[in-house]
């Protein structure tokens, strides 16, 4: 049985004017950790708050650990965990006294279900006096995970839990997720950020309340058609409009300091063209080169579809 | 019943903490009920009287330091021509103008009867009435002591004269104090229940603590609940602090039965958690939630009869105070203080307050439901 089942959810604000979901469809196997990647306004907050009952979907069916979100509404909320992307614990109770809140009113102490949180809790536990609109942007997450956690849901929901966050944090909260994950309880993560996508089972990305794709991260990657180049030179932006004027352009995308293209047509001798088409053009330091796709290229590919 | 006890221990925990808040809920109300009925007086004092002295004789004199010893009234200006008094008025530095015309005294004795203009400043419509009234007895009075040395009383009497004694019940000495305190005391109660409950509610949605909240097995009823009890706590601990501060500060005893002022206010702090909680569902953020809440306390207070009598409200704007639960607790708490009234004076009142309660917190519930 599938830990949260979407059957063409749709999902539309302000009357049916706008719309937030439309017709998505996907299956989180239980003990897996899902990924919805996507860039701020995709839908993935929308996603969530229907899953956590919060939102009624406008179509299309969802349950989650086999219960309907709209039928069986108030046993999900009691088995499922949900980390809002704003930190949305009492800002003037202690980390202590929000642990054994949320611990209470699910029925449950801190002491039954310790064990889950420990490793995460220990980390916060020397400031547990302090009060939680007080703690550091990295320790108030952790708090937040430990209050979705104390009550061992079945299903774990974080939307954007790592939006905010230093890189050393995030990494420990992946880090964190991986070991939850092992304790067999199903996660369904959102991100904006790519580079986090690779940590996940499985991902699906999802651009304008469609999803685009749905894969492993690797899937995903080999998914990309055609061969990806990076390419630099002196003048970075002035390449960027000379290359996507050139006519063998399929893409061609910022991507830090180099621009990533890939070829309308494959052929023998593109490379040798398009180094003698930019040195027309005048450009010096010239680097062209193959590299391996990432997650990013692959959404930017499946947008422009 | 768990689940309440835990909310309503988060709840306490979160408005003792807050300092700021918990002054503003227990001191402040305390504060204004020293201040404000010493302010909200109507006895009107200090009346500036020019007095435009054209005769100058013995009587005009006579009658000016009898207005003057009224202590109602204050000179100003000395010797003034009208034309100098009407500067005064102009200037706000006078209220009324008392004109004796020329041959006062002469003309009063010759002919018995004398004129004399009052012309008052009706900006402040109240000083301007109560001024008149004053000065109108003052002059009454004068009137008769004069009468009184003229005619030599026969040794019956022949013309009966009615004489009119007043005498003011339940509040025999005319203290306004008396008559404002338990109607303040009722203004703070309201405005703490509402306003508070209103925004603490608001508050949890605007930092978005709701939307962890309705994730868990919390039900509606606990979270309302946990949201009504500590306030109507707090309304009972106000109105208990504001009716000793009664006692020790103006001397005021409720006549009446105390147990039964609680039993009104237990079912009175319902109806205006009730209002909180109704304006809480249709505000998004504090300030919209205040916002309202002034608009709704600022119409209470000015039509419950607190500072004016309802009964001088024009017929459309009775109607509306009788959906004023302030003004049944109003007319409640000055007929149990001032009067001793029981429980079958009050019954009315209780049974429309514990409509208002019913009513205002279904309404509440339902639309509580519908938006989250």
């Amino acid at each position: 049985m599938s830990a949260v089942r979407l059957e063409n959810i749709t999902k539309t604000y302000n009357k049916g004017t706008v719309s937030a979901v439309s017709d998505v469809s996907f299956e989180v196997a239980q003990g897996e950790l899902f990924g919805l990647i996507g860039p701020d306004g995709a839908g993935k907050t929308s996603i969530f708050r229907m899953l956590t009952t919060l939102l009624l979907p406008d179509g299309g069916k969802a349950s989650v650990d086999g219960y309907d979100v709209v039928k069986d509404y108030k046993t999900i909320r009691s088995r499922v965990g949900y980390m809002p992307g704003r930190f949305s614990l009492y800002q003037d109770l202690t980390v202590e006294e929000n642990l054994a809140f949320f611990a209470t009113v699910f029925g449950t102490t801190i002491e039954a279900n310790y064990e889950l949180v420990k490793d995460i809790y220990r980390q916060i536990e020397p400031f547990k006096t302090r009060r939680a609109g007080k703690l550091s942007g990295g320790m108030k997450q952790k708090l937040a995970l430990c209050c979705a956690l104390i009550h061992k849901p079945g299903v774990l929901f974080l939307d954007e839990p790592t939006t905010g966050v230093d890189s050393v944090s995030r990494k420990e909260f992946w880090e964190m997720l991986r070991r939850l994950k092992e304790q067999n309880i199903t996660i369904l993560v959102s991100t904006p950020y790519m580079d986090e996508a690779t940590l996940c089972d499985r991902i699906a990305l999802i651009q304008s309340g469609k999803i685009l794709s749905i894969d492993t991260p690797a899937g995903t990657v080999k998914s990309f058609r055609g061969n990806l180049f990076t390419v630099r030179s002196a003048e970075i932006y002035r390449l960027l409009n000379d290359l996507r004027d050139y006519e063998n352009t399929g893409t061609c995308f910022a991507f830090g300091e180099h621009l990533h293209l890939t070829f309308a047509e494959e052929r023998a001798g593109q490379e040798e063209d398009l180094q003698q088409y930019l040195r027309q053009k005048n450009h010096t330091d010239i680097e062209l080169g193959r590299v391996e796709p990432g997650i990013e290229d692959c959404f930017i590919q499946f947008m422009k579809q | 019943m768990r689940t309440l006890k835990f909310l309503l221990q988060k709840e306490f925990l979160q408005i003792f903490r807050n300092k700021t808040l918990l002054r503003s809920i227990l001191i402040a109300p305390l504060m204004q009920l020293i201040i404000l009925p010493w302010a909200a007086n109507y006895e009107v004092k200090n009346i500036s009287l020019a007095i435009v002295d054209n005769d100058h004789s013995g009587y005009s004199q006579k009658l000016a330091t009898k207005i003057f010893s009224s202590g109602y009234f204050k000179p100003a200006g000395a010797g003034l021509s009208y034309r100098e008094a009407e500067k005064l008025i102009e200037s706000d530095q006078a209220d009324i103008i008392l004109e004796i015309p020329p041959g006062f005294e002469r003309n009063l004795v010759r002919e018995g009867q004398q004129k004399l203009f009052i012309a008052a400043n009706a900006i402040n419509g109240t000083k301007a009435l109560v001024g008149s009234g004053y000065l109108g007895g003052i002059i009454t009075g004068f009137n008769s002591e004069i009468r009184l040395q003229w005619i030599t009383p026969p040794r019956f009497n022949p013309a009966p004269v009615i004489e009119i004694t007043a005498s003011n019940w339940y509040n025999p000495l005319m203290n306004y104090k008396v008559f404002m305190v338990p109607g303040i005391l009722v203004m703070l109660v309201t405005m703490i229940g509402s306003m508070m409950c209103a925004l603490n509610i608001v508050k949890e949605k605007e930092i978005g603590t709701i939307e962890q909240i309705n994730v868990t097995p919390i039900r509606k009823y606990h979270f309302i609940l946990g949201k009504l009890i500590p306030f109507w706590v707090i309304g009972m601990v106000v109105f208990t602090l504001g009716l000793v501060i009664a006692w020790l500060l103006y001397g005021i005893v409720p006549l009446g039965n105390i147990g039964l002022l609680y039993a009104f206010l237990a079912v009175y702090l319902l109806a205006v958690l009730g209002i909180g909680l109704l304006i809480s569902t249709y505000s998004t953020t504090q300030q919209q939630a205040m916002s309202l809440s002034f608009f709704f306390i600022m119409i209470f207070n000015l039509m419950s009869g607190l500072f004016t009598p309802i009964e001088s409200m024009p017929g459309w704007a009775q109607v509306i105070t009788q959906f004023n639960p302030l003004s049944y607790f109003i007319s409640v708490m000055r007929m149990v203080v001032l009067k001793g009234s029981e429980f079958s004076d009050i019954s009315h009142s209780l049974l429309v307050v514990s409509v208002f309660a019913v009513v205002l917190n279904g309404w509440a519930i339902l639309n509580y439901r519908k938006t989250s």
